[in-house]
């Protein structure tokens, strides 16, 4: 088998890893992102903010 | 203000939130210069072209060992202080530390085939790499199976201590043992044996990975710190319904 398909192969490999490992992260914390937003609305997280300190 | 009161997770969240961007930004552009230097540097005298393996293989194991390196400085600010943003950071370094090592082995393995004859030999150094992942594995399965987060960060910061002893015996196997991998060429006693011309974009590669890596870990850092949001205001929120 030629070098060519080693080098190729290791590029694919690493690229398909890294990627899946920040699209795994971006889309946990898109899910985190909205679970809090929803929370909020609830007027949850509002309440929660004035108790700690953590408004805007 | 002690450095301490800096490391809480508000100000991390306020802090990471305007960095991010610009290391994620600055990986990209250090790794599109280092590719370019990559393929542009000579082929190595013996092993020709698949030297250019040696860019992406030789970072991935480094970052491999300081992934792991950073969780052991957090298991003791875990067990020490009881520090929130380390358990949140020793959290978030495993996945990304094992995808780091994971890729050092696949890739190692491709370097191997054309160069060695073959994939895989239970050498020191390939073996305690192996370790290495086996260890990210399973501190994440152990935090996994542990429904106190409080117990399992402890329980996890004591075993990244424990398998720590296996990072010097990672960087020192080639040296301790008789061994196919070959001998540290970059941070050895005597200086680099590699040539300029493939060690500069080598460091182009690595500095970029590493600023990829620490990208990635803040994202992770500042999913957990959302994650341990939402589950306290759930709680409270259900508290709340039961009064």
């Amino acid at each position: 088998m030629s070098h060519f398909v080693f080098i190729a192969a290791s590029y694919g490999v690493a690229t398909l890893g890294l990627g899946l490992l920040a699209g795994w992260l971006l889309a946990d914390y898109g899910r985190q992102r909205r679970a809090l937003a929803e929370l909020e609305a609830r007027g949850i997280g509002q309440r929660s903010r004035r108790g700690t300190g953590d408004a805007p | 203000m002690a450095i301490l009161d800096l490391a809480n997770p508000v100000r991390f969240l306020s802090l990471s939130a305007r960095i991010l961007p610009w290391i994620a930004g600055a990986a990209v552009a250090t790794l599109a210069v280092g590719f370019f230097l990559a393929f542009r540097a000579p082929p190595d005298y013996q092993q020709g072209e698949t030297v250019r393996i040696m860019y992406i293989h030789v970072p991935f194991a480094w970052l491999g060992l300081f992934g792991y390196s950073m969780m052991a400085a957090s298991s003791i600010g875990i067990l020490v202080w009881r520090h929130p943003l380390a358990d949140v950071a020793h959290k978030a370094a495993a996945p990304v530390g094992a995808t780091f090592t994971a890729l050092c082995l696949v890739t190692g393995a491709l370097w191997g085939r054309p160069m060695w004859g073959t994939y895989w030999v239970w050498d020191a150094r390939l073996t305690s790499m192996l370790v290495l992942l086996l260890l990210y594995l399973g501190l994440m399965a152990l935090r996994a199976a542990i429904d106190d987060p409080n117990r399992a960060g402890r329980a996890a910061a004591v075993l990244t201590l424990v398998g720590f002893i296996n990072v010097p015996i990672v960087k020192f196997s080639v040296d301790w043992w008789n061994t196919l991998h070959q001998p540290a060429s970059v941070f050895r006693m005597g200086g680099s044996t590699i040539e300029s011309s493939l060690l500069w974009p080598l460091l182009v590669c690595a500095i970029g990975f590493t600023l990829l890596f620490v990208a990635l870990h803040m994202l992770g850092m500042r999913t957990e710190i959302l994650r341990r949001r939402v589950q306290a205001l759930e709680a409270r929120a259900a508290a709340e319904a039961m009064a």
